[in-house]
């Protein structure tokens, strides 16, 4: 070992590997995609299938302003992780506290949304397949932002104690690969549930 | 290595003959995949036997391979404790053993696609005959909708000849999980799935019976959730069909057991046609002694193990969902003799 | 408490107690501790589940037998399925895996050893939460106890309808639990292989073992989650009054098996990609050669890791698809059989020209060649829709797996043992019980595991407790119930072997086998910290180079 690592050293280039923070998240957003996956494939499924109504065209309308404020949000932690790199820790709260508003109003209007859509309309996951396929698909959406808001909470917490550095930009960038694939998720439930399914 | 060898040839003489012993000439008891009698199963059994050959061969040359190399390259007990020249690999021979098994699985693929087409996709003749099979927790129901008959758990069809077939479409549903239909001798098994239709056909070529049961876990009996197929010649099966489609005989001499059937829960579950009796949850009886089983194939039809039946279902079935009707010796005696009318 | 403070004697500090080495088992994030624990875990799951099979067998050995009730055989049927795949196949693969993976790519521990150490406990409590539904299983109309319905658990048979009680929710919860344990897993390794090479290791230098536990690590990620889904929509279904599966509101039972069977057939991969990686890592050591093709062996893994996410409706050709996807099943089944062969070649191809070593490890790489050859072709005569047709859900299949299973991955298990026990413990293992143990097990496999396929053909279905006299099957079950006491008796001279090992083997030293990749330049065991310092290699076999340093192999690669 020793006598090929002192010829190495002088002549070897630098062992550089990627990173294992990108590396296990970008594993994780895999297993989160084949999950995903499937609750998609089960509302594709299923359109036109229930027995009985309520049906999407009857009662779903499109959250225009939610995803707005949800895809926006992907923006905003992009500055967020940006400014840090630069050392610029107040650049960064502002935009991690938008990122973190953005995605509280998200969840706040999809919870209207179900306020709506269960009093209201009387759809719930037990009226037919079309309640069951909704509320799972966006509830397993919905559960993503949650973690993903708790733990922007959680950063801001930190932020606002003064303990984050230029040197926890890293972090917040693999967090932010998690938050910009909860985003694109956001476009694929929208576009099956809101355009196709309806 | 020679154990080896002697375990392997033990074990490959018991294979061959336990498909002998499938194989010889026995009655159809023995459901046995390599005795075809019906058209799609003669179909499987030809490909069958192509993919074991090919499976065979390949299998044969392989396993020489394997067994030279550690015969010929084992270590010497002289040896010197160099070692061997330290070769890496051979982008010819990888080449080689990546093209050949490719064209194996073309030829293979292609035969294969043919059989399943033939099998699924076959047109089907006028003047077959159709039958509605639905699965149940643990009984066959059959129900032959062009005829009027509705029986279980024992299948009647005229035998086909090969020159006029006649063969049976069977349509197959399940009235609570999953079921499978599968008679080796008639053709592959075919799932019973609920909401979802699926189609199978048989044309048996001999008469006589063919036994199969449930392939599909559905529950705590699917082990005796059994099926016999009868085929007929086409004489006997007229005369089946008959008798299938008559309303129950109503015999004054066991009027006592008909009221009390009548007046039980037994009519909640059980038909009787031309009584009150229409209950679906449980098997038609109308012609309950035209079949020689009772309970799906768990017990021979005898008044004994009827009686039995109806006393304890679960000193026959265990767990089957007839329940114990709680019937003094009285009550069943009678029951019995009225159940023995129902030809 | 008073806040003097007691000295302890010097002795007692040098000495830990029982409570206080347990304890260091307990929090530890060593991935060699993990490893073993994994492994130890699944070796007392591979006995209770070794006992739910001896129990079926004995009440199988003749027909109409009584030795148990149609309920319990059931409860052993599906026990013993969930239990060999979730609680000893996959942990056991897990823990070889952590143990061995950063001692040969030159890694201190995994990337996330908290993770690691998570991962396990969420797997070991999977386990005992199945368990407990033996006790706990109990609920209305006292129908409970342990799951029923298969270790495939099909809809609707699932439903509230069909299964009371909640046999059913420890089945699916517990699965579910370990299912994550098995995604931190993954992402450990995936971290661990790509970031955490020692210098020099391209990703074309590194142990097939390695790359075999990435592809297997990849294929976990892909596969788990439709599992977990769909547990999650039958959970749903169970308490939540959804219709996932509820065919009397429209449901379908048949996406649950595409569900199913899209989690299942990859994790039959995921099984036995790392033994493929024992076999090569062991059968060129004994037949003192390099592995043959070495990149034609990562393609193929690969290969099979893509391959085999198309396959799974070929465990549901009988339920009436249509013609064009059978055929298309047939199609990808059989091709998923080209990487597998031209790995048998490439096994075959190494041994030849070698020197071959016929020590136990070696044995079972031998015996597992030969039993992977016969379970693949009867593979392909199952891939062959219309055959599977007869021989679908028949004691056929159940032969098949079983000797993928037992014939294949067990078999390299035993290898694997044996060859890095002496790594593991210090030990060497006892070499004449290793054969004894190999011969009597090969004995047993083969007298249940070939025999069974007959039954199969003769038309004998699967998971019933009982069976009709007269049909054919009442030799084939007896003989088959025999070949289980052979390979008891097997399993209980390995496991004496590896005890009395433990305590009496002689010591191994670092290298017992003149072999060539980095585990066995530390001692044996390693240290906590694994290497002195961290190693640079120039080729695939960094101690083949340093043992032979006119001829390394960083000249011809």
């Amino acid at each position: 070992m020793h006598d090929t690592a002192a010829a190495a050293a002088s002549a070897e280039p630098q062992w550089v590997l990627p990173s294992r923070g990108p590396v296990a998240m970008y594993s994780l957003i895999l297993a989160e995609s084949s999950i995903f996956t499937i609750f998609v494939v089960a509302y594709l499924f299923y359109i036109g299938k229930s027995l009985t109504g309520p049906y999407p065209k009857d009662v779903l309308e499109v959250p225009i302003f939610a995803t707005i404020c949800l895809l926006s949000s992907s923006g905003t932690i992009h500055f967020a992780v940006a400014a840090l790199r630069k050392g610029n820790t107040g650049a960064f709260g502002s935009w991690w506290f938008a990122t973190l508003a953005l995605g509280g109003i998200f969840l706040f209007e999809t919870g209207r949304e179900w306020h709506h859509l269960i009093y209201e309309q009387g759809l719930t996951i037990s009226t037919n397949l079309f309640g069951t396929t909704y509320y799972s698909l966006v509830g397993l959406h919905g559960s993503h932002v949650t973690v993903g808001l708790i733990l922007l909470a959680l950063g801001m917490i930190f932020m606002l104690m003064g303990k984050v550095r230029q040197e926890h930009a890293e972090r917040a960038e693999v967090f932010s690969l998690y938050w910009h694939f909860v985003d694109e998720v956001w476009v694929v439930v929208f576009t099956v549930v809101y355009i196709v399914g309806r | 290595m020679r154990i080896a060898g002697l375990a392997g040839l033990l074990v490959g003489s018991l294979l061959a003959a336990g498909l002998c012993y499938g194989a010889a000439s026995i009655p159809f008891p023995i459901p046995n995949m390599f005795k075809p009698e019906s058209t799609p199963a003669a179909s499987i059994h030809r490909l069958s036997l192509f993919v074991l050959a090919i499976t065979g061969i390949i299998f044969v040359s392989v396993f020489w391979l394997l067994v030279y190399s550690v015969a010929k390259f084992r270590r010497r007990s002289d040896d010197d404790g160099s070692e061997p020249p330290q070769v890496y690999g051979s982008n010819p021979l990888e080449l080689a053993w990546t093209v050949i098994p490719g064209l194996i699985v073309l030829v293979l693929f292609l035969a294969t696609a043919r059989v399943i087409h033939a099998i699924q996709d076959a047109p089907r003749p006028g003047g077959t005959l159709e039958v509605t099979v639905i699965g149940h927790q643990f009984w066959w129901e059959f129900r032959y909708p062009g005829l009027g008959v509705v029986t279980a758990n024992e299948l009647h069809v005229p035998v086909s000849d090969p020159a006029h077939p006649t063969p049976s479409f069977l349509t197959l549903l399940s009235a609570d999980t999953d079921h499978s239909f599968w008679i080796p001798q008639l053709n592959g098994k075919t799932d019973l799935i609920p909401n979802r239709i699926n189609h199978m056909w048989i044309d048996p070529q001999e008469e006589g019976v063919f036994l199969g049961q449930c392939a599909q876990y559905c529950g705590v009996q699917h082990a005796k959730m059994l099926l016999r197929v009868y085929v007929d010649s086409h004489e006997q099966f007229d005369r089946w069909v008959e008798q299938e489609k008559k309303p129950a005989e109503r015999n004054d001499a066991v009027s006592a057991g008909r009221r009390i059937f009548e007046t039980t829960t037994c009519i909640n579950c059980h038909a009787v046609s031309g009584t009150v009796a229409d209950g679906l949850f449980g098997p038609d009886l109308t012609h309950l002694m035209s079949r020689e089983t009772i309970a799906a194939g768990a017990a021979m039809n005898t008044p004994q193990n009827l009686r039995l039946w109806i006393r304890d279902p679960e000193a026959i079935k265990p767990g089957s969902l007839m329940p114990t009707m709680n019937l003094n010796d009285k009550e069943l005696d009678a029951v019995v003799a009225y159940l023995e009318t129902l030809r | 408490m008073a806040s003097e403070s007691i000295a302890l004697p010097r002795a007692a500090e040098s000495t830990p107690g029982i409570t206080e080495r347990l304890h260091e088992w307990v929090v530890t994030v060593d991935h060699k501790k993990i490893g073993l624990m994994y492994i130890l875990y699944a070796l007392v799951f591979l006995v209770i589940g070794g006992i739910e099979a001896t129990i079926m067998r004995i009440q199988l050995i003749v027909p109409h037998n009584n030795f148990v009730s149609p309920q319990v055989f059931n409860r052993m049927m599906t026990m013993h399925g969930t239990t060999m795949i979730f609680f000893v196949a996959m942990p056991i693969l897990f823990g070889f895996g952590n143990y061995l993976v950063p001692l040969m790519i030159g890694a201190r521990d995994m990337a996330f050893p908290r993770l690691n150490a998570f991962s396990f406990w969420l797997m070991a409590f999977g386990g005992l939460l199945l368990y407990f539904s033996f006790i706990g299983g109990t609920g209305l109309y006292g129908a409970g106890s342990a799951p029923d319905v298969g270790w495939w658990a099909y809809a609707p048979l699932t439903s509230r309808a069909f299964s009371k009680g909640h046999s059913t929710d420890f089945w699916t919860l517990a699965v579910l639990v370990s299912g994550f344990g098995s995604i931190g897993t993954a992402v450990n390794f995936i971290a661990t292989i790509i970031s955490m090479r020692c210098p020099g290791m391209t990703l074309g230098k590194m142990p097939l073992l390695a790359w075999m536990n990435l592809v297997m690590a990849g294929l976990v990620l892909l596969a788990i989650s439709p599992l977990t889904a769909a547990q999650a929509m039958l959970m749903l279904d169970r308490y939540m009054g959804a219709h996932f599966f509820d065919t009397q509101a429209g449901g379908s039972a048949a996406i649950w098996m595409h569900f199913f069977w899209i989690f299942g057939h990859p994790e039959v991969y995921v099984l036995i990609i790392p033994c493929f990686a024992f076999v090569s890592e062991i059968v060129p050591v004994f037949s003192r050669k390099p592995i043959f093709g070495y990149p034609v062996m990562v393609g193929a893994t690969v290969a099979i890791g893509f391959v085999s996410m198309t396959v799974w409706a070929h465990h549901m050709f009988t339920i009436g698809m249509t013609s064009y996807a059978n055929a298309f099943f047939t199609f990808s089944t059989m091709v998923v059989g080209i990487p597998t062969g031209i790995k048998i070649f490439n096994w075959i191809g190494t041994m030849w020209g070698g020197k071959i070593l016929l020590k136990a490890p070696m044995l079972f790489c031998i015996a597992f060649i030969f039993q992977f050859l016969i379970a693949g072709l009867t593979g392909i005569m199952l891939a062959a829709a219309p055959f599977d047709w007869q021989l679908g859900n028949s004691y056929f299949v159940v032969a098949h797996f079983h000797y993928v299973i037992v014939g294949g991955i067990l078999f390299a298990l035993f290898g694997a043992f044996y060859y890095w026990f002496p790594k593991m413990s210090g030990r060497m293992y006892n070499e004449g019980l290793a054969k004894l143990h190999f011969w009597i097990f090969f004995i047993g496999f083969h007298l249940t595991f070939d025999l069974m396929h007959i039954p199969g053909m003769l038309g004998m279905p699967r998971r019933i407790y009982t069976y009709e006299p007269g049909r054919g099957w009442d030799i084939w079950n007896l003989l088959i119930t025999i070949g289980v006491f052979f390979q008891i008796a097997g399993v209980l001279v390995f496991v004496g072997n590896l005890l009395w090992s433990l305590l009496k083997g002689r010591s191994a030293g670092n290298d017992p086998w003149d072999a060539w990749t980095l585990e066995w330049a530390t001692s044996s065991p390693p240290p906590d910290y694994n290497f002195a310092s961290v190693p640079t290699v120039r080729s695939r076999r960094p101690l083949w180079d340093l043992k032979h340093p006119e001829d390394p192999d960083w000249k011809y690669e």
